[in-house]
């Protein structure tokens, strides 16, 4: 029992990390279409510049804002420089994203050194919580709640305010809600920049968790958002964060019981979601 | 009278296609103009080149006195031109009411106004108020494209093929909102049902092969026989 739910809970801020990775993705292919293979990079720069902003101010909260901070301030330019002379096409896309990627672990290197970097727990967040015999690590709690947060405060600015119902028509069809007098190209821009921002959270809430930083992180995690992009249905908000659960979930559980196929457990679950809905468990159009 | 859209001679290539090639026409200020043409002629290309969505490779477009031709398609929108496409492009998982508020450039007490106007226009879509979009009958979702077009303050709307697909009777209502949303705005429309053009519309362009054949008063192709059979095959 108790080992059942300490899988569950590590599954669960597994997954949430994940889902705040991937909910930048979805959005971005949902509304543009485009395939984004550097989100990793900004994960990464999430984690390194949380770390780094934690040693200087001392503050927890600072450095999760400063990470957050720096994610924008990267998506602004990544958009600017990278994705806009793409649009439209999928095999540029990947190739310099995938290219800019690297560029973005490289520059980790440059900045902060070629090792992996020790990242603290802050006291108030450390330890774990015993209640009828459970143990629950505080830590991996707070992860779902901010996780939970994100998906209530983004659901929230997509169904209730006008920027978030010109997103979500957007995804629909991005040529009408052009002629209906809306840029969709500064639209995206924000969104580009908030998906970085909530990817750079996802890395700074990451450090304390696996306790290390090390630039090549990006790219593994990059790689669990994606499948959890298509599982959800591809520019699915909600679906992301649902397939993010799971993923998270599968993975935990697997570890455990099936350590030999822990690896394979993603790639099994996308095949047989696929089998069965191609589409993803929610699709953008419909959902 | 004054001239509120002309296009000169533009063509107009879809990737290596060359879709329009040579289309002139003008709209008047509170007229409604036409568009005939067979199936295939350039009609809906027309009114995509017009909004920017694909755009004139050559030839010019003067909108209220400007050149639009190489405007970005939300700056041809906010110039106050509201399109209405051949799909109606109704925003599925959006609500009818969200599907009117993107669309309003500013929510001040103008557009509300002209909000309730449009609502007694298509009382259908009050009535499905929360209904998403997906879920609405063809002509709901007609009705509902054509609201979406009307809520803005616009001097000139683009209506592509209104009727298509639609029954006898919901075809008349829609023809009735299109006949009271001429007291306030320029229409251009495309409209296969040539009784149904001739009922709305002042002026007539017939386009053929993605090329203007001939243009005037509506009452004149409603007597010229030979220019009908050659382009319309109506007998
Ligand atoms: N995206 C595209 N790619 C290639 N060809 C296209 C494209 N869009 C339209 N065409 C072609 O351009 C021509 C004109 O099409 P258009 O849709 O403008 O005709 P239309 O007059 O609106 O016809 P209909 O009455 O059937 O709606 C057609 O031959 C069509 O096949
Ligand atoms: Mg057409």
């Amino acid at each position: 029992m108790d080992l059942l739910l300490n899988l569950t809970v590590n599954g669960l801020a597994t997954g949430m990390l994940i889902f705040l990775l991937a909910a930048g993705l979805t959005l971005i292919f949902g509304l543009m279409s485009v395939l984004n293979f550097a989100h990793g990079g900004l994960f990464a720069w999430g984690a390194f510049s949380g770390v780094f902003f934690y040693g200087v101010t001392g503050s927890f909260l600072i450095s999760v804002i400063g990470a957050v901070l720096t994610g924008v301030v990267l998506g602004f330019i990544t958009e600017k420089l990278i994705i806009k002379p793409v649009y439209g096409n999928h095999v540029q896309q990947i190739l310099i994203t995938l290219g800019f990627m690297l560029v973005l672990s490289e520059m980790l290197k440059v900045v902060f050194g070629p090792n992996q970097i020790a990242a603290k727990t802050p006291d108030y967040l450390s330890g774990s919580w015993e209640a009828g015999g459970v143990i629950l690590i505080k830590y991996r709690l707070f992860i779902i709640l901010v996780g939970l947060l994100v998906f209530a405060v983004v659901q929230f600015i997509l169904k209730r305010t006008k920027i978030g119902l010109v997103v979500r028509a957007g995804v629909i069809n991005k040529e009408m809600v052009q002629a209906l007098g809306i840029d969709i190209n500064k639209v995206f821009l924000y969104v580009f920049m908030a998906g970085a921002g909530l990817a750079a959270l996802a890395g700074a809430l990451m450090a304390p968790y696996s306790g290390v930083v090390y630039a090549e992180m990006g790219l593994e995690f990059a790689i669990l958002a994606f499948i959890v992009v298509v599982i959800g249905g591809m520019g699915s908000f909600p679906g992301s964060l649902l397939a993010a659960i799971l993923v998270g979930l599968a993975g935990s559980y697997m570890a455990y019981f099936v350590p030999s196929l822990s690896l394979a457990v993603n790639m099994i679950l996308m095949a047989v979601v696929l089998i069965f809905r191609p589409q993803g468990l929610f699709t953008a159009k419909e959902a | 009278m004054s001239r509120l859209l002309t296009l000169e001679n533009v063509h107009t290539h879809i990737g290596q296609y060359h879709i329009l090639q040579g289309v002139s026409l003008t709209a008047e200020e509170g007229e409604v103009t036409v568009l005939l043409g067979r199936n295939g002629a350039g009609k809906t290309t027309t009114l995509r080149t017009i909004m920017g969505l694909s755009p004139a490779t050559s030839g010019t477009i003067h909108y209220n006195g400007q050149d639009i031709t190489k405007l970005p398609t939300f700056s041809i929108a906010n110039g106050g031109i509201g399109y209405v496409p051949e799909d109606q492009a109704v925003f599925t998982t959006l609500t009818v009411e969200e599907n009117l508020k993107v669309a309003m450039r500013k929510e001040d007490e103008a557009a509300m106004a002209r909000q309730d106007y449009v609502l007694t226009l298509f009382p259908d879509l009050k009535k499905f108020w929360k209904k998403e979009g997906g879920h609405l009958s063809g002509g709901q979702k007609q009705m509902l494209a054509m609201a979406r077009a009307f809520v803005n303050d616009n001097r000139l709307m683009l209506i592509d093929e209104p009727s298509k697909g639609l029954a006898p009777i919901v075809i008349e209502s829609v023809m009735e909102a299109i006949r009271e949303m001429k007291k306030q705005t320029t229409i251009i429309l495309v409209e296969q049902n040539f009784s149904m053009a001739a009922g709305v519309g002042d002026t007539y362009t017939l386009i053929d092969d993605g090329e203007t054949v001939q243009s005037g008063r509506m009452e004149e192709l409603v007597r010229d026989e030979e220019l009908k059979r050659t382009y319309l095959g109506i007998a």
